[in-house]
């Protein structure tokens, strides 16, 4: 009784409940982006949109403006930015993500050195704080959420070809450049709304992790674009009401939670592989 | 309309003038003219870095084009098959889908309708694959994978069929059972353009094959073109044409020298 007592302790308290559904939601929205984001090799960029999305945040807080719309502006400008600096073959996208984004984080960081309470915000924006989550948070999320996954639904195909084989979609009137436009103000808006629970340097991690593991387990897209979400969702929730009960960061629990599914997966699949693989030697 | 393009015989479905391509500032095709008309059978053969593969993507509008026009009537629908090395083959896609994410146009639901199953399964059958359809495509053999590429490229009913080097990687028996499938797929009025290095096992048996290394070099018949002048301007190497049964044969002296070295 004790035990089942102390699982629902933390849900007494109103910054908990409200972490927990942000955490959530952002799992599951982060999964579903992700999977775009692995298998378009845009890892680096969710890594790069958070700590753009941290200028921004930062320049807001200075220039007292509201949070979501100065730091959603600026992530979504950020990311249209990557794309257009990365269309120059000449530099590439890893060059374009390093140079914008860094150049976005340092000016956030001179601001909140100048101008701000820079230590204690500095932590929270980096490394998230439960504590810092409100109602609002909640509203912005959820709203990002639905619209991420009508994002998803409407462009599927569209989403789907752009991704599979870009020239071809091109010359098959698919808007290639509108669609990556599109999936990048999408990724700032999701780092935007789960920054103040994951924080700036654990955020990329939320959108690779658990698509990577739902890689694992599945050959067919569609599926991809479910089992992933439940993924993110399911170790967000869990993450959250650990880091509670061992006193850690909330960050750090749910990634390392999503670490440990991905070594699982990968044990798992490497077996079921190395048999599916023998099994079709004769091609 | 559309009826109105195809029923012309010999009508320009394709021209290219003076067209040219950089990469940079290094130019990759250089004033090209070309023409392709309804029913053609043409292969573009070169050697690597020819410029083959950037003419065909200027030709299908991804590739720019830095002078020069190309004239392709708008209500022209063109079914593209990339070199099967560009192909990601860990995707997680089965072969129903690859099909599938052509037809862009759907209802506000994304799922696969019983309309489209049907029509999958029927490109399929016509390609001789049918079972494959809930396979990943890395699953396949190299001819099953090249033939899915294909039917993707069907499956729209293309007025033109554009290959880049659909023979590379396939063993003589696929390669045959390719050039077939195509020459079935001509023969129903499919007009087609296709890249390839294979010049004896392909390009010999088309019935236009033009020469191409950064310009077009020959434009022609097999018997007009692969002669030892031609190739030599084009691959940069003496290269000996025989006939056999009634067809020109190139000889590789690179190669037959290498083989009486290793003697």
């Amino acid at each position: 009784m004790i035990f089942a007592f102390d699982l629902f302790e933390p849900y007494e308290f109103q910054f908990f409940r409200n972490g927990l559904i942000v955490a959530t939601i952002a799992g599951a929205l982060c999964g579903l982006l992700g999977v775009f984001v692995i298998l378009r090799g845009m890892s680096y960029i969710g890594h790069g949109l958070s700590h753009a999305v941290f200028g921004g945040a930062a320049a807001s807080a200075v220039m007292k403006v509201n949070y979501f719309l100065g730091a959603g502006i600026w992530g979504v400008v950020s990311g249209l930015l990557i794309a257009r600096v990365a269309r120059r073959r000449v530099i590439g996208a890893d060059a374009a993500i390093g140079v914008v984004t860094t150049a976005s984080f340092a000016l956030g960081l001179a601001l909140m050195n100048r101008y701000g309470q820079a230590s204690k915000s500095i932590e929270a924006v980096l490394f998230g704080s439960v504590l810092g989550v409100k109602v609002a948070d909640i509203y912005a999320v959820s709203l990002v959420a639905l619209l991420g996954l009508a994002v998803v639904v409407l462009g599927y195909r569209k989403l789907l070809f752009s991704t599979f084989d870009r020239d071809v979609a091109q010359v098959s009137n698919v808007r290639v450049s509108l669609v990556e436009a599109l999936l990048l103000a999408m990724i700032s808006l999701t780092i935007l709304v789960t920054m103040r629970v994951i924080g700036t340097l654990l955020i990329s991690a939320l959108l690779v992790i658990p698509a990577a593991s739902a890689r694992m387990t599945t050959n067919s897209f569609s599926r991809l674009l479910w089992v992933s979400p439940i993924i993110g969702a399911v170790t967000c929730f869990f993450g959250m009401n650990l880091s509670y009960h061992l006193d850690t960061s909330a960050s750090a629990t749910i990634i390392l939670l999503d670490a440990l599914v991905f070594v699982t997966v990968y044990g798992f699949a490497g077996v079921r592989n190395r048999t599916k693989m023998a099994s079709l030697g004769h091609l | 309309m559309r009826q109105s393009i195809l029923s012309k015989t010999d009508s320009p479905l394709i021209v290219c003038e003076h067209v040219s391509c950089t990469y940079g500032n290094a130019p990759v095709v250089e004033d090209v003219y070309l023409t392709i008309n309804r029913g053609e059978f043409v292969g573009i053969v070169g050697p690597s870095g020819s410029g083959k593969t950037t003419l065909l993507k200027a030709i299908i509008g991804s590739q720019p084009v830095a002078h020069g026009s190309i004239t392709i009537d708008p209500r022209l629908t063109i079914g593209y098959v990339p070199q099967v090395e560009t192909v990601d083959w860990y995707f997680p896609v089965t072969v129903e889908e690859v099909i599938v994410m052509t037809r862009t146009k759907t209802k506000w639901w994304p799922r696969i309708t019983s309309k489209e199953r049907a029509d999958v399964r029927e490109v399929l059958e016509k390609l001789g694959i049918a079972e494959v359809a809930g396979r990943h495509i890395r699953e396949l053999s190299g001819g099953q994978q090249q033939r899915v590429f294909l039917a993707r490229a069907m499956f729209c009913q293309p007025d033109v069929l554009i290959l880049d080097e659909p023979t590379s990687g396939v063993d003589v028996r696929t390669r045959h059972e390719i050039l077939h499938l195509l020459a079935d797929l001509h023969q129903e009025g499919l007009t087609i353009v296709l890249t390839t290095h294979d010049l004896n096992g392909l390009a010999a048996h088309l019935p236009r094959v033009v020469c191409f290394k950064k310009t077009v070099i020959a434009d022609g018949s097999p018997r007009e073109v692969l002669t030892s002048e031609v190739l030599e301007v084009t691959y940069g190497a003496p290269m000996e044409v025989l006939e056999h049964g009634g067809m020109p044969l190139v000889v590789d002296h690179g190669r037959v020298a290498m083989r009486g070295e290793g003697k």
